[in-house]
C-alpha cells in the first residue's frame, strides 16, 4: 500500500482523479442500460454488458471496412469521418442485440409472470450465448464457408483473441490539470457522454415515451390502467439503453483501441456498480455512481497498485450494498414488502 | 352433481418429461420393496459406480484421455453441483461465484500441504473446509441482507476478486501456482519407484475388444495407493466423501432446515411471518454451500497433478456450475448430479464440444428459463403439479353437457 | 367481553407512503379473548395496519406494542415468535410445498431443531416432528381441508387455500390470530361456513383480530368493531352501535356509490 503514490504529490491527485472522471464517463453510459432496464422491470440485465460489447466490434468492423487493416496512427481529427460512421454502426448494432434480449430473453418471461431467479438465469444464459457467439465467430464463417472472404473480421482462430481497431487514434494534449494532460480524445469521451445523458434526460422527462417509462416504473398496474402499452415501454427502454450502450462502446474504443469477446463482462460489471452506487433505477444517479467508481477506481490502483483496480471496484459494491444498499440518489428500496 | 366422465389425460407430452415420469416410476418401484432388498439394491448401484473406471464401459469410457481421471472430475463437479444445489435449488440464492470456493478450498489445502507448511492432507482438509466456510460466512453476511438479485453480482465479482488475489499474491504462488501439494497417504506399502508399485493388492481392470472384456493386468490400480501413476484412488477417495454429503443432504433437506429453506425461496415475507429466520437461513445455506464446494476444491488440489493455479479456477467455470445445477433441476439433487457430470464429462468425451460448452449452456440455460423454469428433471412434486393442471385443463375444455 | 387485559395496543399510529398518509393517528386495543372487527372501504388502511403490526412496515409515529411491550424495531419473525401471526389478503401460500409441509413451517416457528437435529437425527428432531406432524394435521382437520396432505398448495381450490392460511398461520401458536379479508371470493354459504370456523377457533383460546370488507358478516360474528375510512378511525363499538353510526353508514353508501360508478 502507498499512499504517498496519490496523495503525496497534489498533481499526481489530479492526474488519477482526471483520469478516473474519463473512464467513468464510459462507466455511466453503460450504466444507464442497467438502472433504465431496472427501473421499469425490477430486473438486472445481465446481457446488458454483451449489447456493449457487440457495440466495440461494430466500432472496429467499421474500421477495418472503411480503412482496411493496414495498422495506421490517426489524429482524432482525421478519424472524425469513420469514428461518426462508427457511431451509427455500434449504436445500431447494440440496439439491435437489445431488443433481441428483450424479445427472446426476457419477454416470454414478462408476459408468464415468472420469478424475477428465471428472469435473471434467462439474461445469464443469453449473456453468455452472445460472448460466445462472438468468440466462435470463425466457426460461424467457416460453415457457411466464408471464413476467407470475412477473415478480417472474424479473425480465424483467433477469435476469442484480443481485436484491435486498426487505427489506433493519438490523443493530443490540450491542456494541463495538475499531471494530468487533458487530450482531445479525454474531452470528446467526457462531453460525449454528458451530452448523451443530457439528451436521455429530456427524453425521459419531456416526451411521451419518456412518461410511459415513468409511469411504468413507479406502478405498472396503474399505468397498464391508464392505457400506457407496457410492452412497448418495455422495448423503448432496452432500445434506448442498447444505444447508449453503442455510444459508450464508440468512446472505449476511441480512447482503448482494442476489444475482446469477453471484454464486456468486466465492463459490465462495473457499470452495473456504478448504476447500485447512485442508486439503481435512477439516471442521475447512473452519472454519478459511473464518475465516481472511475475515480475511486483509479485512487485505488494508485494506492494498492494497478493490478488491484478491479477488485477496488467489487469491493466498493460490497461497502455500499452494506452501508446503503439504496445508493446514493436511491429512495429505499423494498419499502413494499407484504 | 353430476360427474361427467373423466377424458383421458393427457400430460405434457415432451420426451423429458416422460424421462421424468419414468423416474418417478423407476423410484416408486423402489420404494416399494422390501427394505432388504433396497439395501441389496443401492449397495449394488454403489459398487458399480465405484468400479466404474476399473469397469470402462464401451462407448462410455475415453480412449483418448485417462479415464480414472475423467471419472474424478466428474465426482468433483457432481460434489459442486451437490453444493450449490443446495444454495440454488433449495434456499434460491444465485450464487455465480461459486468456484471462488472451489478455489479457496484448494488453495488453502495448497498453502497447508505444500511449501509453507507440510501437513498431511487429511489434517488439512478440515481446515480448508472450514475457512471456506468462513469466507461463505463473510461473504454471505453483508450481502445476503440486500435484495436478491444483487447476490448475482457481488458474488460474481467475488469470484473475480478470488481469481485476482490468487494471480498476484506471491505468497499464493502468483500466476506459477502451487505446485507438489501433498497427496492423501497411502494405504498399505508405499512404492518404490521405478519396479514397486506399492499398496496392499492390485486390482487389474477390463479391456474390451468389441464386447469381450479381458482382464488388464498391465495397468491394475494398486490398493490404495495416491500417487501421480493413476487417478482411480483418488475417485474412489472423493467418490465416499460425495456419498458421505449426498446423505447428509438427504438428512437435512428432510427437517425443518429443508423446510425453512423452501419457504424462504417460495415467499421470503410470508416466509418470515411465519416464523422462519430467513436470513440465518439464507447464511446457513450459503455457509453450507461454500463449504462443499472447499471440500470439493481441497480434494481437486491434492489429487493426481498435486498442482493449482490461477488458471484452474475460470469464472466462466461458475457458469457452467449454474448450468449445472439449473438443467438438471433446480431443488433435485439427483438432476443436479447429473448436470454436474454431464459438464464435466461431454467435453472430455467430445472433444469438439468443448469449444462449444459455453455457448451450449448458455443457449440451454435461455432456452430452458424460456419453457420449462422448473428444469429438465424438477422434483417430483412439481411433476405431479403439471400432471393435475394437465388434467384439470381437460376437464375444463371438456364437454359441460350436465 | 370488553373487561379482560389489553393484548395488542394500537396507539396514535401514523404512516405515510410519500404524500399518501395510509393511517392516520389511529388507536385501538384488542383485549384478549375477542374477536375484533377491522373495516373500512377499499383502501382505508386495514391491511397496512396489519402491516404495521406485523412489523411489514414501520409506523412514521406512535407505537404498537403487544402485551405491553413495544413492538418497533423487532424483527418480523421475532413478532411472529412473540405471538402473533396472520393470513393475507392476497393468498401467499409456499405454492410449491405441499399441504402439510406449509402448515409444517408455521409449526416449525417454536421449534429448537437445528441444522446438527436434522443431520444427526437426534431424539429431539424425532420428537419435535413427530409433534408438529400431528398438530399441523389437527389444524387441517379444524379449518376442514379435505384435500390430500400430500398435495401441492398450489393444487387446492381456491377456498382451500385461504382455510390452508388460516391453519398454516394458527400452526406458529399466536395469541392473536390476525385474518385478512379470509372471506374474500367465497359464497354466502362459504362465507357462513367460515365464520363458524372463527368462532370454534377463538373458543379454543385465541383472541382474533378480522379485517372483511363485508359489513353485514362482520356483525355476526364479532364482539366488537373499529372502522376505518381513509387511514382515519370513524368509529368504534359493538356490531349494534356500528350499524346505526351515521357516519359509517356515510362511508359505506360512498362507496357503493363509486363501486356503481365504476
Ligand atoms: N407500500 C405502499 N406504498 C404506497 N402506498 C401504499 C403502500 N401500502 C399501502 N398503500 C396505500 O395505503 C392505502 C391503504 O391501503 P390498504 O391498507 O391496503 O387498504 P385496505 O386494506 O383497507 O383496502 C391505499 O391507498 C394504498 O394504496
Ligand atoms: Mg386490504
Amino acid at each position: 500500500m502507498d499512499l504517498g503514490a496519490l496523495f503525496g504529490n497534489f498533481n499526481n491527485f489530479l492526474d488519477f482523479t482526471v483520469g478516473g472522471l474519463v473512464i467513468g464517463a464510459i462507466y455511466a453510459l453503460v450504466a444507464l442500460g442497467y438502472t433504465m432496464v431496472y427501473g421499469v422491470l425490477q430486473l438486472i440485465n445481465f446481457a446488458h454488458s454483451e449489447v456493449f460489447m457487440y457495440g466495440t466490434f461494430a466500432v472496429a468492423w467499421t474500421f477495418v471496412l472503411l480503412h482496411g487493416t493496414g495498422d495506421a496512427s490517426w489524429s482524432l481529427g482525421r478519424a472524425v469521418p469513420i469514428l461518426l460512421v462508427a457511431l451509427v454502426a455500434a449504436m445500431l448494432m447494440s440496439a439491435a442485440i437489445a431488443l433481441l434480449v428483450e424479445r427472446f430473453a426476457y419477454r416470454p418471461l414478462i408476459n408468464k409472470n415468472a420469478p424475477k431467479l428465471i428472469a435473471l438465469i434467462s439474461a445469464i444464459g443469453a449473456s453468455f450465448a452472445l460472448a460466445e457467439a462472438m468468440g466462435l465467430r470463425d466457426r460461424f464463417a467457416k460453415w457457411f464457408g466464408l471464413d476467407d472472404n470475412l477473415a478480417n473480421y472474424v479473425a480465424p482462430n483467433k477469435a476469442r483473441d484480443v481485436y484491435s481497431n486498426p487505427v489506433s487514434i493519438q490523443p493530443h494534449g490540450l491542456f494541463h490539470i495538475g499531471g494530468y494532460s487533458v487530450t482531445d480524445v479525454d474531452l470528446v469521451v467526457v462531453v460525449a457522454a454528458l451530452v448523451m445523458m443530457f439528451a436521455l434526460d429530456i427524453f425521459v422527462r419531456r416526451t411521451k415515451f419518456g412518461r410511459g417509462i415513468r409511469a411504468v416504473a413507479q406502478d405498472p398496474e396503474a399505468a397498464a390502467l391508464m392505457g400506457v402499452n407496457s410492452t412497448r415501454v418495455v422495448q423503448v427502454t432496452f432500445l434506448v439503453g442498447g444505444l447508449m450502450a453503442g455510444a459508450a462502446a464508440t468512446l472505449y474504443m476511441m480512447k482503448i483501441g482494442s476489444t475482446r469477446q469477453n471484454a464486456g463482462f468486466l465492463l459490465g460489471v462495473k457499470a452495473f456498480t456504478a448504476a447500485v452506487m447512485g442508486g439503481i433505477g435512477n439516471l442521475r444517479g447512473a452519472l454519478l455512481g459511473g464518475l465516481l467508481l472511475g475515480v475511486m477506481e483509479n485512487w485505488g490502483s494508485a494506492v494498492f497498485g494497478s493490478e488491484w483496480k478491479d477488485v477496488v471496484a467489487f469491493v466498493l459494491l460490497v461497502l455500499i450494498l452494506l452501508v446503503r444498499p439504496s445508493g446514493l440518489l436511491g429512495e429505499a428500496l423494498g419499502k413494499a414488502r407484504a | 352433481m353430476t360427474t361427467t366422465p373423466t377424458p383421458p389425460v393427457s400430460a405434457p407430452t415432451n420426451p423429458l418429461f416422460r424421462l421424468g415420469l419414468w423416474w418417478d416410476g423407476v423410484i416408486d418401484r423402489y420404494n416399494a420393496l422390501p427394505r432388504l432388498y433396497k439395501v441389496v439394491l443401492v449397495l449394488a448401484f454403489a459398487l458399480f459406480v465405484y468400479a466404474l473406471p476399473l469397469v470402462r464401459p464401451p462407448l462410455i469410457a475415453t480412449d483418448r484421455i485417462d479415464f480414472g481421471g475423467v471419472m474424478f472430475a466428474c465426482a468433483a463437479y457432481a460434489l459442486i453441483a451437490l453444493g450449490l444445489n443446495i444454495v440454488i435449488g433449495y434456499a434460491g440464492l444465485l450464487d455465480l461465484g461459486y468456484i471462488g470456493f472451489y478455489a479457496v478450498g484448494a488453495y488453502t489445502t495448497g498453502v497447508l500441504t505444500s511449501y509453507h507448511w507440510a501437513w498431511p492432507f487429511f489434517l488439512a482438509l478440515p481446515v480448508a473446509v472450514a475457512v471456506t466456510m468462513l469466507t461463505g460466512v463473510i461473504l454471505g453476511a453483508p450481502t445476503l441482507r440486500v435484495r436478491g438479485d444483487y447476490l448475482a453480482i457481488v458474488t460474481l465479482g467475488f469470484g473475480e476478486i478470488i481469481r485476482i488475489c490468487v494471480k498476484n499474491i506471491e505468497w499464493l504462488g502468483a500466476s506459477a501456482g502451487i505446485k507438489d501439494i501433498n497427496h492423501p497417504n497411502t494405504i498399505g506399502p508405499a512404492p518404490k519407484p521405478p519396479f514397486d508399485p506399492g499398496g496392499l493388492f492390485a486390482i487389474p481392470r477390463l479391456e474390451w475388444n468389441g464386447i469381450t472384456p479381458s482382464l488388464d493386468h498391465e495397468h491394475a490400480t494398486h490398493f490404495l495407493v495416491f500417487g501421480a501413476r493413476d487417478a482411480i484412488p483418488y475417485y474412489w477417495l472423493l467418490l465416499t466423501a460425495l456419498i458421505v454429503v449426498l446423505l447428509g443432504d438427504r438428512l437435512v433437506k428432510a427437517s425443518r432446515v429443508g423446510r425453512a429453506w423452501e419457504a424462504t425461496r417460495e415467499d421470503e415475507d410470508a416466509a418470515e411471518l411465519m416464523g422462519v429466520p430467513t436470513f440465518k437461513y439464507k447464511l446457513m445455506a450459503f455457509a453450507l454451500g461454500a463449504a462443499i464446494g472447499g471440500l470439493s476444491g481441497a480434494f481437486y488440489a491434492s489429487s493426481q497433478s498435486g498442482y493449482i493455479s490461477p488458471d484452474s479456477f475460470p469464472l466462466a467455470t461458475s457458469f457452467l456450475f449454474v448450468a449445472a445445477v439449473i438443467v438438471g433441476g433446480s431443488g433435485n439433487r439427483w438432476g443436479a448430479m447429473v448436470g454436474g457430470v454431464l459438464v464435466a464429462y461431454l467435453p472430455e468425451r467430445f472433444r469438439d464440444f468443448a469449444d462449444y460448452r459455453l455457448l451450449v449452456f448458455g443457449l440451454a440455460l435461455t432456452v430452458l428459463a424460456i419453457t420449462r423454469p422448473e428444469g429438465l428433471l424438477p422434483p417430483r412434486r412439481t411433476r405431479r403439479a403439471k400432471m393435475m393442471e394437465a388434467e384439470i385443463e381437460q376437464l375444463e375444455e371438456g364437454p359441460v353437457d350436465a | 367481553m370488553p373487561d379482560t387485559a389489553k393484548l395488542l395496543e394500537v396507539d396514535d399510529v401514523t404512516i405515510r407512503f410519500g404524500g399518501l398518509t395510509a393511517l392516520d393517528s389511529v388507536t385501538f386495543d384488542i383485549r384478549e379473548g375477542e374477536i375484533l372487527g377491522l373495516i373500512g372501504p377499499n383502501g382505508a388502511g386495514k391491511t397496512t395496519c396489519f402491516n404495521v403490526m406485523t412489523g411489514v412496515y414501520q409506523a412514521t409515529s406512535g407505537q404498537v406494542r403487544f402485551d405491553g411491550a413495544p413492538l418497533a424495531k423487532l424483527k418480523r419473525h421475532k413478532i411472529t415468535k412473540l405471538g402473533i401471526a396472520r393470513t393475507f389478503q392476497n393468498i401467499r401460500l409456499f405454492k410449491s410445498m405441499t399441504v402439510l409441509e406449509n402448515v409444517m413451517v408455521g409449526a416449525d416457528a417454536h421449534s429448537k431443531v437445528g441444522f446438527w437435529d436434522a443431520l444427526l437425527r437426534t431424539p429431539r428432531h424425532r420428537h419435535t416432528e413427530e409433534e408438529s406432524t400431528t398438530r399441523a394435521k389437527e389444524l387441517l382437520k379444524i379449518v376442514g381441508i379435505t384435500a390430500r396432505h400430500d398435495e401441492l398448495a398450489a393444487n387446492l381450490s381456491y377456498g382451500d387455500q385461504r382455510r390452508l392460511e388460516i391453519a398454516r398461520a394458527m400452526a406458529t401458536g399466536p395469541k392473536l390470530l390476525c385474518l385478512d379479508e379470509p372471506a374474500a371470493g367465497f359464497n354466502p354459504a362459504e362465507k357462513v361456513k367460515l365464520m363458524d370456523l372463527i368462532r370454534k377457533v377463538r373458543d379454543q383460546g385465541y383472541t382474533v383480530l378480522l379485517i372483511e370488507h363485508d359489513m353485514r358478516l362482520v356483525m355476526g360474528v364479532t364482539d366488537r368493531i373499529v372502522v376505518l375510512e381513509f387511514g382515519r378511525k370513524i368509529a368504534e363499538g359493538a356490531p349494534e352501535e356500528i350499524r346505526d353510526n351515521p357516519a359509517v353508514i356515510a362511508a359505506y353508501l360512498g362507496v357503493e356509490e363509486d363501486e356503481d360508478a365504476s
